[in-house]
């Protein structure tokens, strides 16, 4: 019989299933893990030091391109440190909309995960459905900011401008006609927040359909159920949090457990799985966007019946509106010292976490009362799960660690910011 | 997170460590600076004790507190002469390697810092380590007591240079392979040392010394007289009758 030798593989880092950039280095004994030395770092663009060199404002838009499936959830951390030191809160519409973007958010972002890690696992027909929903709340990110992905909407003391009363619709062309057209343009005739009720009425059904794909399908369950079992204890270690740490029964969600925004007045169950297996998270996760719809609709409903301010009327810290700039000579010296200097942030340190989709993102800021950040640091949830890959994958076989970074959700922009 | 358990936490850390710690609770966020050589104590007791219960390692990272508090422009005195309030600053992205400041040296330049949380009690605690020496900035490893602390303290040693006495395996991780120099260090240049290109003659990607000039668009500076008292007078009030 031929001897088989232990032999190094590299995995990555163009590989459709490393999600973007990750390098892995494994020790084989055949099809068995021995060790695995996942490299980072490749799309490392030193956004903490960039953030450094700039107006506090400036950074929003980096926010967006860590995590670039979850954005304005990271905007969130960085813009509530901000108001921590600077001790403002934004008004309570503004708080709703924020409340109601990160659960957009979060559902954009477990789309894109379980799309991904089904096509990682073999079903290609999952990505195309989520990718239709995901279509959607895009149109709504773009109705609010401008930009489909990197909206830069979240501000210190609010949000950019108040939500649209008119949503765009799509215009006839060869990609979008006849009744098709129609039917896009069906629910965008109104404001986006009744967008937005269409979408959240319909959108439990969507989750039928991928769960109709997934959840008792044979070989789904055969890729997942028992695969990557992380035990509670194990994840506390590893500093997991976010699904990885509930997908093994430890009750810990920072939106009921240090509730931010208004997520306190938001009624939402936290679903919690079992086994602590990847077909655990899974479930977990299709959860959390049922949830996450509830969120939606009760937010849809407090903001239709609540008209007000969206920015803190501070306009040391916010702009004055383009009509007050024109006709005030105050209004316009603000404006103007707003946009060459920026605002000084008072000294002191704080750290600030939201529960971004994929776990805690935090951000540790520390100002010495300058009009740029003296430290930021951002704790992203994908670099502490990754760097407990080793440990778990360790005797699995090869596929089951492309089931495995699909489970942690991960992406490079954050781990590697 | 309430008021009382923050001061509650603080209170207790003191009566379990005493002078070890250094303990400031300032919004509700408690702080606690303890010396290299105390933490690995300190750590496992934190995670161990059930007062504490500090299960989980949030996040551990790096400062430089080289230039804290520096600026670039004036804004204490008013010239006479004309309205140039610039002030010769070394803030950064204003140098490029050769004129890097060497500052003078300040005592203890480099600190870790350290987010925990315990799941249990629902509480946050942070920990600074200061790092004695500058030229060789040292702290304790914690990868026995939070194996979590693995990456983080690589980050922290690949972009500060700060060595975890006890790392398994200490290697940088998110800079280049091959990388020199520890690059979120204030007196590394923004603009970096070395650009990449492809080199048609010589037909490989070849590395060249950086060929932009640093530059900032907005300068450094602090305020903190008026402007925020002013503001919370203004927010508390309509700014536009004052």
């Amino acid at each position: 019989m031929q001897e088989i030798r232990n032999y190094t593989m590299n995995f990555g880092p163009q590989h459709p299933a490393a999600h973007g950039v990750l390098r892995l280095i494994m020790e084989m004994d055949g099809e068995t893990i021995i060790r695995a030395d996942p490299h980072v770092g490749l799309l490392h663009r030193g956004t903490e030091k960039l953030a450094e060199s700039k107006p506090f404002n400036q950074s929003i838009g980096y926010m967006d391109r860590l995590d670039y499936v979850s954005m304005m959830c990271n905007e969130h951390a960085y813009v509530r440190a901000i108001e921590t030191l600077l001790g403002i809160e934004a008004p309570e519409r503004a708080q709703y909309i924020r409340t109601m973007f990160d659960e957009i958010t979060r559902i954009l972002n477990h789309l894109m995960w379980i799309g991904s890690n089904a096509l990682d696992l073999g079903a290609m027909a999952v990505f195309l459905y989520a990718f239709r929903e995901r279509e959607e709340l895009m149109d709504v990110y773009e109705a609010v900011s401008g930009a489909r992905m990197h909206a830069t909407y979240y501000r210190p003391g609010g949000v950019y401008r108040d939500l649209p009363a008119q949503m765009s619709q799509y215009r006839e062309s060869p990609w979008h006609k006849g009744k098709d057209l129609k039917r896009i343009n069906s629910w965008r005739e109104g404001s986006m927040l009744d967008y937005l009720d269409a979408f959240t009425a319909d959108f439990p059904t969507k989750v039928d359909e991928y769960e109709e794909l997934l959840t008792t399908n044979r070989i789904w369950k055969q890729r997942t159920v028992g695969i990557g079992v992380i035990s509670p204890e194990l994840a506390q270690q590893w500093g997991m949090t976010g699904v990885m740490l509930r997908g093994s029964g430890v009750e810990w969600d920072l939106r009921k457990k240090q509730p931010y925004a208004k997520y306190a007045e938001m009624d939402f169950d936290i679903p919690v799985g079992v086994g602590g297996d990847c077909y655990d998270r899974y479930l977990c996760r299709v959860e959390e966007m049922r949830q996450s719809n509830r969120i939606i609709r009760q937010c849809v409903q407090w903001l239709r019946a609540n008209p007000g301010p969206v920015m803190v009327k501070n306009f040391k810290v916010a702009p004055p509106s383009r009509v007050e700039m024109k006709e005030d000579m105050e209004a316009m010296i603000h404006h103007f010292k707003l946009f060459t200097e920026g605002y000084c942030v008072p000294a002191g340190e704080t750290y600030s976490a939201v529960e971004a989709p994929k776990g805690e993102f935090g951000c540790y800021l520390v100002s010495d009362g300058a009009n740029k950040p003296f430290r930021v640091h951002l704790r992203a949830p994908g670099f502490a799960h990754l760097s407990s890959m080793d440990t778990i994958v360790r005797g699995h076989m090869l596929a089951d660690v492309v089931a495995m970074i699909g489970t942690y959700d991960l992406v490079f922009g954050e781990v590697d910011r | 997170m309430s008021d009382t358990s923050a001061t509650s936490l603080a209170e207790q850390l003191a009566a379990r460590f005493g002078d070890t710690l250094s303990i400031s609770t300032v919004r509700n966020e408690t702080t606690a600076e303890l010396a290299a050589a105390d933490l690995l104590a300190v750590a496992s007791a934190l995670r161990d004790e059930p007062a504490f219960a500090f299960s989980e390692l949030i996040d551990l990272c790096g400062i430089d507190y080289l230039g804290y508090g520096q600026v670039e422009w004036d804004t204490e005195t008013v010239s006479g002469t004309g309205f140039s309030r610039g002030v010769e600053g070394q803030a950064l992205g204003r140098f490029n390697w050769a004129e890097r400041p060497r500052g003078g040296n300040l005592p203890r330049r480099f600190a870790a810092v350290i987010q925990l949380l315990s799941i249990t009690h629902n509480r946050r605690l942070r920990l600074r380590v200061f790092c004695e020496d500058d030229s060789l900035p040292l702290v304790p490893s914690l990868t026995l007591v939070w194996p979590g602390s693995n990456w983080f303290e690589r980050e922290a040693f690949d972009l500060y240079g700060i060595i975890f006495d006890g790392h398994p395996d200490l290697r940088r991780i998110l800079t280049d392979y091959g990388f020199v120099g520890h690059p979120f260090r204030k007196d590394f240049p923004l603009i970096g040392n070395v650009e990449v290109r492809y080199d048609p003659v010589q037909k490989r990607v070849i590395y060249e010394p950086v060929s932009i000039e640093p530059r900032v668009l907005v300068p450094r500076t602090i305020r903190d007289d008026a402007d925020l008292m002013q503001a919370e007078a203004e927010a508390a009030d309509d700014w536009q009758r004052n």
